[in-house]
Formats: structure tokens, sequence, C-alpha cells
């Protein structure tokens, strides 16, 4: 049996990693062939873009090597995919070569595309991307007061991260000493300040205690660079001296390109995590259309329950389990204190109080993601 | 030609039914019509909220067997 996992992301890895094990029997014996297609052999993690942004981390220490996450038994090649034949059961890559498959796992991800916003990219900072996490950076550390605007584009990676920013950004300008000359606005694009309502519930008081203002039901319709005014599809505007904004998203490319989703989201069944019409094709993380974060940490619960029904498939004929939703995210409410939020299609988050002790255990997790991601922990 | 688009949010707390349907009105076109399943009592008031202030057309809300559906045309 061959299986390709296309992707080599948090979920990508964790599923080749997770099969690696479970399969070591049948890949030695050469029963089951496990390769991977990826589009770099580095290996981002990306939730340490927030500590970039404020000067806590430095790129490098973001990144490994991809083969080194790798178990030795999984075929890895650096060559994107560029064609996907879904009914012949095989991808083309960009160097041309053919990759044959029986069993087909698609872990591609998402991209940001401030572009699609006018104005956006021209007239805001973003931490969504390593060059733009460090020149965030610079701009806050130069920056003396002012006005400092928060813009949420839809749809986004990581639903947390601008609630993260926020606090984050108000313990570092009370650090540098500037807080009280900088006047902080939140805007959000639903009619509360997060989409959770538990967060937004313990988040709401938190924000008035810094004196942030939040503005609610703000969608970016266009940013006006010139004028450092951000306008919304609803109607208000915003001054701003510094704008950041966490940029929408698509699916990649590749997936509208071959006309698997609309968004270059892929139709997903919620429960098998198989693509509609394609029971031997699997999808997790941010390449699904499902209603669920686009996070690493959706990602590494759905490709561990990939990763056990592929192997019973190999092994009894038929998966096992389906996939319940879960999500766990941490929360850092600044640079001392974090929370967490855990929730799955039946079950609401119940957030708990921050405290020292989880901001300590957000901070191992930023070194045992590599760990995580080679599916050990 | 306008089309109809099903948006299946049902259990959906983050991102959250609203923030589902303004994902895919962005992908939608003038004249198409997304229906919203939400499991959320509160989508029965913070859709039509937020589809009456930017501007489309709230064209029906009903709750079957617990699932609201929410049927919106995009107008702008």
């Amino acid at each position: 049996m061959r299986i390709l996992v296309v992707g080599g992301g948090t979920g990508g890895t964790i599923v080749a990693n997770n099969l690696a094990r479970r399969l070591s029997a049948e890949i030695r014996n050469r029963r089951v062939r496990l390769t991977m297609l990826s589009a770099t052999d580095r290996h981002m993690y990306q939730p340490g873009l927030l500590y970039v942004a404020f000067g806590q981390m430095t790129p490098d220490q973001l990144y490994r090597d991809q083969r080194g996450l790798l178990e030795s038994n999984i075929e890895f090649h650096v060559d994107p995919v560029e064609q996907f034949m879904l009914d012949q059961n095989k991808v083309v890559t960009r160097s041309g070569k053919t990759f044959d498959y029986d069993i087909l796992v698609l872990a591609t991800g998402s991209r940001i595309v401030p572009e699609s916003i006018p104005g956006l990219a021209e007239g805001a900072e973003t931490f969504y991307s390593e060059a733009g996490a460090v020149k965030l950076f610079k701009r806050l550390r130069e920056f003396e007061g002012g006005n400092i605007a928060l813009v949420v584009g839809v749809p986004h990676k990581c639903p947390i991260a601008p609630v993260e920013f926020i606090f984050s950004l108000h313990d570092y300008l009370k650090m540098r000493g500037i807080r009280d000359k900088t006047h902080i606005k939140y805007h959000y694009p639903i009619g509360r300040m997060h989409t959770i309502e538990n967060v937004a519930k313990w988040a709401k008081p938190e924000f008035e205690r810094m004196g942030i203002e939040i503005e609610t039901l703000f969608n970016v319709k266009e940013v006006d660079a010139e004028n450092k005014l951000v306008r919304s599809e609803e109607g208000t505007e915003t001054r701003y001296d510094l704008l950041v904004a966490i940029p929408p998203h698509k699916g990649m490319e590749v997936i509208e390109q071959n006309g698997m989703g609309d968004g270059g989201w892929v139709p997903t069944d919620r429960f098998r995590l198989t693509m509609k019409d394609h029971d031997n094709v699997y999808v997790l993380g941010d390449t699904t259309n499902l209603p669920v974060s686009k996070t690493g940490s959706a990602a590494h619960f759905e490709a561990e329950v990939i990763a056990e029904n592929i192997a019973s498939i190999v092994k009894i004929g038929t998966p096992v389990r389906d996939y319940d939703g879960k999500v766990y995210c941490f929360i850092e409410a600044g640079h001392d204190r974090a929370t967490y939020a855990m929730f799955n299609y039946t079950t609401p988050p119940d957030l708990k109080p921050a405290s020292k002790p989880m901001h300590w255990f957000k901070t191992a997790y930023n070194q045992m993601y590599w760990t995580s991601v080679r599916g050990l922990l | 030609m306008s089309t109809n688009k099903v948006i299946d949010a049902r259990g959906s707390f983050c991102p959250g039914p609203l923030m589902e349907l303004i994902t895919y009105m962005k992908q939608a076109s003038v004249g198409d019509t997304l229906e919203l399943l939400s499991t959320d009592e509160g989508s029965a008031a913070d859709v039509p909220e937020w589809v009456a202030k930017v501007g489309h057309e709230m064209l029906g809300s009903e709750n079957v067997d617990g699932v609201w559906h929410l049927k919106i045309r995009k107008a702008k």
C-alpha cells in the first residue's frame, strides 16, 4: 500500500511520524510505502512569530530541518505537488515526477492574503510571517506613543492571536514606559470581542482594566495608508499611527487551481476527515473547510485520528475512530500569565483565570513542540 | 448566475457560525444565497444584526430540531 502525505507542516508531519511508528513492520517488509512531499526543507514553529514581534525570540529559533523531524522510514522529497489527479490516484510534482498512491493525506495548509483588502499590505504591519514579525518589532521599538489599532481579517489562522497580541502589546509598552502615551484600539469582525463567548467574557474586563478601546462589528474594507485611516464594511473608520493586522487567509493556490475547493479549502467530512466523494483522501489542519479553528492544535488532534485510521485500514481493513472536533489553545495573557481554551463539537471551552504556571507551561511547550511534531507527545 | 450554498457551522465554537458566514460571504457573488446551519442560539440574533449592518438581505430564519437555518442573500 502506498501512502502519500502532501504537506510538511504540523499536521502532515505528525501524521507521517505517527504512521511510520504504527506501520514500522509493514514498511520494513515493504507492504507499505510512506512518502511525504513538501514545498520546503525547513519546518517553522508558527506560534513563535508572536514572540518575534515583541523581541522575545529571534526567527532562527523557530526553525528545524524537516528531514531531521521525520522518522527514517519516511521517504521525503522537497517537491511540491502541482497537479492532483484524484480519479487516477496520482499527483504530479513541480519537478515533473508522478507519485501514485492508495491513500492520500492532504495537509497543504493556508496562506495570508493581505492583498485581498485594498491598502492593507501597504498600510498595516503583521506578525503572520517571519519578515512581517521582524518589521513589526522594529516599528514597535521605534514607537514613541500615539494610536495603535489592531484589525482582524476573516478567515484567519490562530483565532486567539488578536487577543494575545493586545495583552503582549500592553505589557511591552508598559515596559518601555510609553503605555500612558499610547491609545490602543481593538477591532473585531463580529458583535462581541472574541468569537468564543467564554473568551469574550474573560477578556473584556481584562481589556477594560488595561484601557483598551474595543470596536466590534468591524470588517476591514480598505486601508488609506496615506491618510492613516482604516475603514470597515460596516461604515466606520479609525485613525491610526501604527496599524497591525491579522491578515485574511486562503487555502493554498494549488487546491483552487485543481478545482478541489473554493477559497482553497477542501470539502471535508467533519468526523471521518475524508474529502467529499473521495474516501481514500484524508484532509487535515488549515486545508479543510471544517468550522474548526485553523490552528496547529486542531491539526495535531486530527492527525492522530487520521494516522490511527490509516494504520487500521492497513491492519484490519477499516478505520476505527471519528474526530470529535477537539482543539486545545494556549492563551498568553501578557508576558507572565496565560490560560487555555479546550473544546470540541459538543462542549464549549470553560476558561480558567490566567496564571503564571500556565505561562511557564506555554513557554515550555514552545520547545516541547519539536517533540510533539515528531509524534512523541 | 446566482448560486445557493449551505454552510454547515453546527457545533462550531471557534471560528463560530457568524465568522464562517463572513468567510463564505467574501467568496460569494452578489445575488448568491447562503444558508447557514448553526446550533448556537446566539446566531438567531447576531447573524441578522451583522447582515443588517453590512447591508445584505436576510431571507429567513427558522429552527428545525435544534438547528438554526439562516438564509441570507449577498446584496453588495
